[in-house]
């Protein structure tokens, strides 16, 4: 166990990227007072197939970042737990990474490397559980014509505190597409970030999220087209249920003067299934050059619609089941692309709980 | 032998401008096996009384009951009309985004029956019923009415009734938007409810069309919010010769 000593720039609150974040509930994480125990809870879930290893060794992060908290991890951690899948390597199923909840009397700060070998193809699934405070500098890259489904499981118990970065390096023709699940935690915090660095590259940033009475989850995208003809998709859907439930979805693109051939569309729907909770939603596009493809974003946020809830009772369905069936129907465009039924059983059977408890 | 009985029936819809009396007082009967058809103009409150048999938030009963052998339709939630045989055949069926067809029919028969129907025997019933109504089986794996056409969402409500087999139906303009050959099948999957469950329809249409698939026994006139005539078939050949210029002014 230590104390952070070292002197970052403490967040006040006041900066565009901490504005809507509940700084006090961060357990210290930002301002340095939290106590660190280097617990290295992410292990392999089963054996690993031949051309994916797992290590722990010393690597220089791939990006540099200017969030105050990723700084404190690079700062104190050194070594980095990397899952490596080895070029040309084709692995079909999907590949698991767990992390037990080490509770919440001191903190975890993990530095994660993903990275796929050149034409790789596989599944990586995160999944986060039991109570914990961490802070997760995970990098992910993709080399050429590789293909990575990263699916990051947030099912925390009630206490859990989690900030994270999860950030993409995406190399020419690679495709990157993530799932990233938000049910459980008090405080997440969650950058999911890419970055292209060659042409014919295309990221699908899709996510879900639900918050309950209390919780904050805040997803904060950043995609950066800094290079032509890249494509990019983010689709997050989010429902709040119960006071105080919170949720905050930023989807910053950046199209560079340089990326002409861009093809961008972000989309962000909220559901309010109570009163008393509250969805901030902020796209945001900016545009350096006027050759490319397509740009847009969209941002719903609404409530039960009273039809559907009409139709479904009209055919004996209860109101409770009714409003089961809209919200698993709303999350099920994303959850079933993870394409692990066991895994999007147990979510949805995990939004049902959350929606109980909730009483909405 | 069930029963179906409107008595005095007030409806009123909340709008800008206050409360609107769209129902003024509505009477009718209607016993299993029978077929009443509420023909009138548009506007004249024929939807309003399907819904707000069905139990839709949007009305307001202000006087008069409904009741199914005896039982207070009023005084029941949505869902509980349904279980007590009520069905609804929308004109406008909706959306539910995500919740596919097989699993929307399985959930509704399961809570109107009262327990899982067994997987082996309900795929059959399902497969059946599509069949019986020219649906592809692949119908059966999208989201509920999502970008079905508007013979697709007829069928599908038709094809509901069928399996979900209440006493009283309310097909409210299900002949609108169909061509000939999707108004002949939907007609016979009515016919076919009628004949194996004994069926009570109260058959909402604008138009005399349907009544040539779909014989009526008594035939009602609505026009302002009430019945203004009643008669026997007919009578909707006089409606079809005349149309209702007669019974608006009234």
């Amino acid at each position: 166990m230590s104390v952070l000593t070292t002197n970052y720039l403490t967040p006040s609150g006041r900066e565009e990227a901490w504005r809507f974040t509940p700084l006090k509930r961060l357990r210290g994480l930002h301002d340095g007072s939290v106590v660190v125990d280097q617990r290295h809870s992410l292990t392999t879930k089963s054996a690993l197939p031949a051309e994916v290893s797992f290590t722990r060794e010393a690597l220089s992060p791939l990006a540099t970042s200017d969030d105050v908290i990723i700084e404190r991890i690079r700062g104190e951690a050194t070594d980095v737990a990397h899952l490596h899948i080895a070029a040309d390597a084709q692995i079909k199923e999907a590949i698991f990474l767990t992390r037990l909840g080490g509770g919440v009397d001191s903190a975890e700060l993990s530095r994660v490397r993903i990275s796929l070998g050149s034409h790789a193809v596989a599944t990586v699934i995160v999944e986060n559980i039991g109570d914990t405070i961490l802070a997760e500098d995970l990098e992910i890259s993709l080399a050429p014509g590789s293909s990575l489904t990263f699916v990051s499981l947030q099912e925390f118990d009630a206490k859990s505190v989690y900030t994270a970065r999860h950030h993409a390096v995406v190399d020419k023709d690679a495709t990157f597409k993530s799932i990233t699940v938000t049910v459980g935690g008090d405080v997440v915090r969650i950058l999911p970030t890419v970055e292209f660095i060659a042409p014919g590259a295309c990221a699908e940033l899709l996510g879900v999220y639900f918050a309950t009475t209390g919780q904050f989850f805040e997803h904060r995208m950043h995609v950066d087209h800094a290079v032509p003809h890249a494509k990019s998709r983010v689709n997050f859907k989010g429902a709040l249920a119960g006071k105080d439930a919170h949720t905050v979805w930023i989807g910053d693109v950046l199209i560079r003067a340089v990326a002409e051939g861009t093809d961008t569309y972000e989309l962000n729907r909220n559901l309010l299934l109570t009163d008393g909770a509250r969805a901030d939603s902020v796209p945001n596009l900016e545009i350096e050059t006027g050759e490319i493809v397509g740009a847009g974003h969209a941002s719903t946020t609404g409530r039960f619609d009273d039809e559907q809830l009409f139709y479904l009772m009209s055919r004996g369905i209860t109101v409770e089941n009714a409003r089961r069936l809209v919200v698993r129907g709303f999350f099920s465009e994303i959850i079933n692309e993870i394409g692990n039924e066991e895994v999007q059983e147990r979510l949805m059977a995990r939004i049902d709980g959350e929606l109980e408890k909730a009483g909405a | 032998m069930s029963t179906l009985e409107i008595r005095g029936l007030q409806v009123s819809v909340d709008t800008e401008n206050g409360a609107v009396e769209i129902l003024k007082g509505v009477d009718l009967t209607i016993n299993s096996g029978e077929t009443h058809a509420i023909m009138g103009p548009n506007g004249s409150g024929k939807s309003t009384l399907a819904y707000s048999i069905a139990g839709h938030p949007r009305y307001t009963i202000t006087g008069g009951s409904v009741t199914l052998d005896g039982a207070d339709v009023l005084d029941m939630t949505v869902d509980e009309r349904a279980k007590a045989g009520l069905f609804l055949a929308m004109q406008y069926p909706v959306e539910v985004p995500g919740v596919s067809v097989s699993n929307f029919l399985r959930t509704a028969a399961t809570a109107l029956r009262g327990e899982a129907p067994k997987l082996r025997t309900w795929v059959a019933e399902v497969k059946e019923a599509m069949e019986a109504l020219n649906m592809d089986p692949a119908f059966a794996t999208r989201n509920v009415n999502e970008g079905f056409s508007g013979g697709e969402k007829k069928r599908h409500e038709i094809m509901q009734l069928e399996l979900l087999k209440p006493k009283m139906a309310i097909l409210d303009e299900t002949d609108s938007g169909l061509d000939v050959d999707a108004l002949r099948i939907v007609s016979e999957g009515v016919n076919r409810a009628k004949a194996n469950n004994n069926l009570g329809v109260l058959l909402i249409t604008h138009y005399t069309r349907i009544l040539k698939y779909i014989k009526p026994d008594f035939v009602h006139v609505f026009a302002n919010g009430h019945i203004v005539e009643e008669g026997g078939p007919d009578l909707a050949d006089k409606l079809e010769a005349n149309g209702y210029a007669d019974y608006v002014s009234k």
